[in-house]
């Protein structure tokens, strides 16, 4: 038995709940131990290799790489919290902000190495998301959302107007020629005419560089993530999302769980938001809008909200089109377009043209719809399903119970 | 899935390391090999391309459209094709109307979406994987400097658009960014004789302002040069940008004792908050037993159509205008007529010209690198583009050139003739020595 469950267990599904396991014997349990381990493999190996694997859809350029990473790790952190608890936080963007400003400090006040200050960005949105846990896990639901939200907001009109001391306003936090770099000065590295560059140790952190240390944290972030729903903690952020009530009445006082989960993943917004300043030191506050706070919401439900890899492709795939759809012009359709006859060429690209360019919210407004319609668990179910149709008909019943066990958005 | 199935060794697990490891290593390669360039993205083809970033969405996108407009006519114009435009007008002749250098001049486009994330990501993308030579454009200050930034660490030209702050060729000045738009300190300059001779020097102003840098900016001159003619300023509230609605800012105007309103406003935001200010009926007030007044420091044509009949009377300044009748100005009319129908806006005449400056600077210097390139436009003195004799200043990479003070039009003849030039005050009275504005080229950069 057990060593056909094991069979079945593609590296992909991640979703067998810690309760599975925990009846299965330790034979099982090291097995899946093992999957883990093909699975963050495989991981590293494809995301290390995407300057490659990108190639042929025309994103393979440093910054679009970057972006993937960062905006996948800060759909990880998300995820920890929606994903495992199922409270939906509507604010995260201001962690992202928080670890971006504090990182630019750090470049201006410290050092241009990116050490401290991607520590200074985790330590900072660690601290803020603490305080905003705090209040906010005192409700849920709705409630929940709505107070992370206010906070956001609050957050970004902060930085927007009334601390445009510390913010710089509208315009953004920018390094200078005259920032004081303390550290860097003390070890006599000259001021030079131009602006210095982010290192790391006197590498040059943005280009490929950069993208090679996102992407190693990403694998670490990967590799973090997968250890907490592994975990005695995991379990318990799943029985919070199972039912709170029971969990209560079992005598277990829940909101520490929640607000570790929150704190966690606020880390790893900060994270994400101190990589952001890293590959380009510049910091805004429309980074904090809840706009991009919605924006982690759909990478996370459009992957698969609760899987491992789900928040990661939701992340790649928003931001893709993002950045190459947005980028199609009349121009470019004609092109594609060429090699069929001039009228229906013409026809092609009318039809065509409000989707791409400046319509790609609208391209990935239809799509979003459709996901959330036809495949409720996420890109992940999409995957699962072709999965499925692969290894036949035999594991089929087994095989299916993760994918049902995938929640839709609440 | 069987690939994964059983028999995962150890080995296994390390081959499957080792390979990843080479994988990841072999990208340093690639960038090793393009240092063997001489600066970034320099062209090897038969074409060179330029970046022409702009807000297609948002509160400026109108004037995003007119700079893509004109941005395709000037590319037109460069390559050899339609009536040259000002080419046939400017006094540079280096440009032949075949490309530049030898070069076919192609572009990618991108979308500003008036925010700087958005803005640096899509001038990153041209820059990194289009391989654009130059980027240009941009309908706010806020953009411009983000992106000023951005071209200055990675080598490339940065033309600016459409920004007015003073900081972008000021405080935030860049080796590797040139601006020929003029800035809020000439429009303080220029508007105060008008405003004096039409309202006297015993008024009291009350400012809303776009809440970023173009509009502290603007607020800061406009406060400077009034406040030396000896008007009082009541107050100045910050609006956020892209608010929609002015009413709850408006209100309180009427009861701080103000006569003269100023609105440091833009685009849509300057279209909202101006027809709100007339609906509320500020114009028809008495305040202080003087008419109460309203100026928009900064004009444009498409705001003053958006705005219809509330700009009439209104003063404000302009960087160009499409009446103007020099030869350089009815040339640019001309073609941007034939091609599109309308006439050309502010922002279509600063972006065509940019583009034409900097290819005709590409053609002086032989090259593309930004830095022959940048030298070839330092102290470079040209005419027959619209806005009389100009020059590029070395010392911050700003134009000086004469500055129109304009008002809306009492009795438009048609929907484009909305505003009437008052005055065009020379360049001596609006220039400024680099220093008063501080900050630091720094050198240039070549990338690669």
């Amino acid at each position: 038995m057990s060593q056909n469950l094991g069979k079945i267990r593609s590296p992909l599904d991640m979703e067998p709940l810690a309760i599975e396991v925990h009846d299965v014997e330790s034979a099982s349990r090291s097995r899946s131990a093992r999957n883990d381990l093909i699975l963050i493999c495989v991981f590293s190996a494809v995301v290390l290799a995407s300057p490659w694997l990108l190639a042929p859809f025309g994103a393979a350029y440093p910054d679009l790489l970057q972006r993937f990473c960062i905006f996948g790790i800060f759909a990880i952190g998300f995820n920890i919290m929606f994903g495992l608890t199922g409270y939906l936080s509507f604010g995260h963007a201001a962690f992202l902000g928080i670890g971006s400003y504090a990182a630019v400090w750090s470049f201006k006040l410290l050092t241009m190495n990116v050490i401290p200050a991607v520590m200074f960005g985790v330590l900072c949105a660690g601290l803020f998301s603490a305080l905003i846990g705090y209040v906010c896990l005192r409700r849920a639901g709705i409630y929940f959302s709505i107070l992370t939200l206010a906070f956001a907001q609050m957050s970004y009109n902060l930085a927007y107007s009334v601390l445009t001391p510390i913010t710089n306003g509208e315009t953004g936090l920018q390094l200078t020629l005259n920032d004081s770099r303390v550290l860097d000065a003390a070890s006599g590295i000259d001021p030079t005419s131009s602006l210095p560059v982010t290192n790391l140790f006197g590498m040059k952190m943005s280009g490929y560089p950069g993208f090679y240390l996102c992407a190693i944290v990403l694998i670490i972030s990967f590799y973090i993530s997968i250890r907490i729903f592994r975990s005695p903690f995991g379990m318990m952020l799943r029985g919070i999302k199972t039912n709170q009530n029971r969990m209560s009445y079992t005598g277990i006082n829940t909101r520490p769980y929640l607000l570790a989960a929150f704190v966690v993943s606020g880390m790893y917004a900060g994270l994400a938001g101190s990589l952001m300043a890293v590959t380009d030191p510049l910091a805004g506050a429309e980074r904090m809008q809840w706009t991009a706070s919605g924006e982690v919401v759909l990478m996370t439900i459009l992957g698969g909200a609760g899987t491992l890899l789900g928040p990661v492709l939701g992340a790649g795939v928003i931001k893709y089109f993002e950045n190459i759809f947005s980028s199609f012009n009349a121009q470019t359709l004609h092109s594609a377009f060429s090699f069929l006859p001039d009228g229906l060429a013409e026809f092609m690209v009318t039809i065509t043209h409000p989707f791409v360019g400046e319509g790609w919210h609208l391209t990935l407004g239809v799509l979003f719809m459709l996901i959330v319609i036809f495949l409720p668990g996420g890109l992940m179910e999409g995957a699962q399903r072709i999965g499925n149709m692969f290894s036949g008909s035999g594991g089929k019943s087994e095989a299916e119970s993760p994918a049902e066990q995938t929640k839709p958005a609440e | 899935m069987s690939l994964f199935d059983d028999n995962v060794s150890r080995r296994g697990i390390l081959k499957t390391g080792l390979v990843g490891a080479a994988v990841a290593t072999a990208p340093f390669h690639f960038v090793r090999g393009a240092g063997a360039a001489d600066y970034l993205n320099m062209p090897k083809g038969k074409s060179v391309i330029f970046g022409f970033n702009v807000p297609q969405t948002g509160a400026y996108a109108d004037e995003g459209a007119d700079e893509l407009r004109a941005y395709k006519l000037a590319v037109q114009h460069i390559n050899g094709e339609g009536d040259g435009g000002m080419l046939n007008t400017f006094t540079s002749k280096a440009l032949k109307g075949n490309g530049v250098n030898g070069k076919k001049v192609e572009f990618v486009t991108g979308d500003t979406q008036t925010k700087s994330d958005a803005a640096r990501a899509s001038a990153k993308r041209m820059i990194e994987k289009d391989g654009a030579i130059m980027i240009t454009g941009g309908s706010s200050s806020g953009v411009a400097i983000a992106v000023q930034g951005l071209c200055q660490e990675a080598g490339v030209i940065f033309m600016a658009g459409l920004t007015h702050s003073n900081d972008t060729t000021g405080k935030d000045k860049k080796a590797n960014g040139f601006r020929h738009f003029f800035n809020t300190e000439m429009s303080g300059a220029a508007l105060a004789p008008v405003l004096e001779k039409a309202f006297g020097t015993d008024r009291t102003a009350y400012h809303l302002t776009a809440d970023y840098t173009w509009g502290w900016s603007q607020e800061g001159s406009i406060k400077k040069y009034t406040e030396k003619l000896g008007w009082n300023t009541a107050s100045a509230v910050r609006t956020p940008l892209g608010a929609g609605d002015f009413s709850q800012y408006i209100t309180p105007v009427l009861n701080s004792g103000a006569d003269v309103l100023v609105l440091n406003h833009y685009g849509k935001d300057m279209v909202n908050s101006l027809t709100q200010a007339v609906q509320f009926g500020l114009r028809d007030k008495q305040v202080n037993g003087k008419d109460f007044a309203i100026v928009v420091p900064l004009y444009s044509r498409l705001m003053a159509q958006g705005a219809g009949k509330n700009v009439q009377g209104i003063f404000g300044s302009t960087n160009w205008h499409w009446s103007l009748q020099d030869e350089g100005s009815k040339a640019f009319v001309k073609s941007f007529g034939q091609a599109y129908g309308f006439p050309p806006s502010q922002a279509a005449h600063t972006c065509y010209v940019q583009a034409i400056l900097y290819a005709d600077a590409c053609q002086r210097a032989g090259s593309f690198a930004p830095c022959d390139v940048g030298k070839a436009l330092e102290g470079f003195k040209f005419d027959g583009m619209g806005n009389g004799a100009t020059e590029y200043r070395a010392a911050d990479h700003q134009c000086f050139k004469d500055v129109l003070v304009v008002k809306g039009k009492e009795n438009p003849t048609t929907k484009f003739d909305v505003l009437e030039v008052v005055e065009v005050t020379p360049r001596a009275q609006v220039e400024y020595p680099p220093e008063l504005l501080g900050g630091q080229l720094g050198s240039c950069n070549n990338g690669a």
